[in-house]
């Protein structure tokens, strides 16, 4: 089957008894590319994740998963990798042995098990038992199994949590080298930075609705940039954020630094404002908004 | 399903399920068949309830079972912990998620699981069959039994029919524990009113209402498992067990198909 786009969710709504979890839900996810999933806690990130999944139904709507209505999991399932609200294995079992029984059940070979043990960087730990695991190598674990099936759709949620830098550094390669080699990557985390640097796409929920699905660039370009403005005296200050307020800009100061929001190419008429005034600026920084800023900005401050 | 058959086998077979499984079982049938034999002439019984069993009766064709038929129900209930607990265990670990992700029907996971518990089942009665009728042989000089009816045709047919009583019997009464594991997904709580029910609850509505025991669900798969009594027929005590099985699992496979799996 041809298909450009890995999911595609439409008016997906999840209602327990009268508390929605996710409301008309309306989003897309490119073949091949990283996608971030990002909203605060009980946004209804998980949910929708388990209704792509096949582990709930949606009370409404529909979504389609590598071509495939989520009414038949079965249809894709196998191309499907995925962790989901972190690692669930057999602590009485070794991570070999929780490996081993989702490459039977999945009716992959015995082979792939520590060929991926060797990939997360668990070699020499797989014998040992789960419940012996520190969290990083649970987590480690997890992202394995859901590399089982060689995945052409990889569903992630917080894969880096309990993972020191090197650990967090580690995924974020690995991430980048599946969607080099064609895997969708669909990853939910609140690591906003780390988001950032590795995904192209981006949807995000609030209170289970869908605020924004599409490019990070076209997210942060609709966001108001700012350039910072520091006199080289501090008592200059006041009198610069008139000259500034009266050429038609909003602007307000914080720790001594004027914080100008205007296009980052308006720094030369900052300058020129300054200069005209007789003041002397010991720096002029044009600032793009942060992701994590971007997602405070929309869904209200929350984290 | 037999990928998830296999699966299955991977966990029931790991050292800290298997090996101390099928040693209580075989401990347990162990101390009822050494109990009927040296307290063959104890004034207070030898075997269940305090019911005394002469020597003249363990000599006859069917004796060489009658320690194994005793710890029957006891094998059922260990056979009830151990299926609650394989599929509650699931929604506690959370591990469901990582089956159905692997394998989408729930019905085959389902059928999968039980078939490897019903197996894993015949390997603890089969297991406390050679205890119970190896230490019969051993015993039986001491205390007086004759073996000789023990090996005759009759003999091996009164094996071969506890056998098959036994296995009906445990893997009814592990169907109740996969049932109440399914309802309740949680092992502890599964496993304690299993047991509870089974026997306290049990005992005591026999014990004060009339009939009771020929309609509790754990007294007709105990009845089954000694070949029927006086009182309750093999027969209907198996057209019970069935239909109260046949009601659970309907109920508990619904159940598990329409639930979403937010564990």
């Amino acid at each position: 089957m041809v298909y450009e786009i890995a999911i595609s969710v439409s008016n997906l709504t999840k209602k327990y008894d009268e508390q929605v979890a996710v409301s008309d839900a309306t989003f897309e996810v490119p073949l091949g590319t990283i996608c971030g999933f990002v909203g605060p806690n009980g946004s209804g990130k998980t949910t929708t994740i388990r209704m792509l999944l096949g582990l709930i139904k949606p009370t409404f709507g529909s979504a389609t998963v590598l071509g495939h209505s989520i009414n038949n999991p079965e249809k894709y399932l196998a191309q499907v990798g995925a962790m989901i609200e972190g690692p669930a294995f057999y602590p009485a079992l070794s991570g070999e042995e929780n490996l081993h029984v989702l490459a039977t059940l999945g009716g992959f070979p015995g082979s792939r098990v520590m060929e991926l043990i060797d990939t997360v960087g668990l070699t020499g730990r797989g014998n040992s038992k789960f419940k012996n695991y520190s969290l990083g190598m649970k987590q480690r674990l997890g992202i394995a199994a859901a590399l089982l099936p060689d995945p052409k759709l990889l569903i992630l949620d917080e894969p880096t949590n309990g993972l020191d830098p090197a650990g967090i550094h580690e995924i974020r390669t690995l991430l980048r080298e599946l969607a080099e080699n064609g895997t969708t990557v669909f990853v939910s985390s609140h690591l906003l930075s780390e988001l950032e640097m590795i995904s192209e796409y981006l949807v995000m929920l609030r209170e289970g609705k869908v605020i924004f699905s599409g490019l990070i660039s076209d997210l942060l370009e609709a966001q108001q940039s700012q350039i910072l403005v520091k006199p080289e005296f501090e008592v200059d200050s006041d009198r610069l954020m008139e000259e500034i307020q009266s050429a038609g800009h909003t602007v307000e100061i914080k720790d001594g630094v004027l914080h100008v929001l205007v296009p980052e190419n308006l720094s030369s008429e900052i300058n020129r404002l300054a200069f005209a005034a007789g003041i002397t600026l010991q720096s002029l920084t044009p600032v793009l908004p942060t992701l994590e800023e971007t997602f405070f900005d929309m869904t209200g401050g929350q984290a | 399903m037999i990928k998830v058959l296999r699966a299955e086998t991977r966990k029931l077979r790991r050292p800290t399920l298997a090996l101390p499984t099928l040693f209580a079982a075989m401990g347990l049938t162990a101390l009822t068949t050494s109990l009927l034999y040296l307290l063959i002439d104890s004034p207070s019984g030898n075997g269940r309830e305090g019911v005394r069993v002469s020597a003249e009766q363990l000599s006859l064709s069917n004796g060489v079972v009658y320690s194994f038929q005793s710890a029957a129900t006891l094998l059922g209930v260990i056979a009830l912990c151990v299926f609650a607990a394989q599929t509650a265990q699931e929604y506690t670990y959370g591990t469901l998620r990582n089956l159905l992700l692997r394998e989408p029907s729930r019905m085959r996971i389902l059928l999968g699981k039980y078939v490897a518990m019903s197996i894993f089942a015949f390997v603890i009665v089969m297991a406390s069959a050679v205890v119970s009728i190896g230490l019969s042989f051993a015993l039986a000089a001491d205390a007086k039994v004759s073996t000789a009816l023990w090996t005759s045709s009759h003999g091996k047919l009164a094996i071969a029919h506890a056998l098959g009583n036994a296995l009906l019997s445990t893997i009814g009464f592990g169907t109740l524990g996969m049932i109440l594991g399914l309802i309740l997904r949680s092992p502890i709580t599964a496993i304690s009113i299993g047991v509870i029910w089974l026997l306290i609850v049990e005992n005591l509505l026999s014990a004060v209402v009339k009939n009771a025991d020929k309609w509790l669900p754990g007294m007709q798969l105990s009845a089954v498992a000694t070949g029927g009594s006086l009182n309750n027929s093999y027969s209907r005590a198996l057209t019970i067990a069935l239909l109260y099985i046949f009601i659970g699992s309907v109920t508990a496979a619904g159940l598990f198909k329409r639930r979403d799996v937010t564990n």
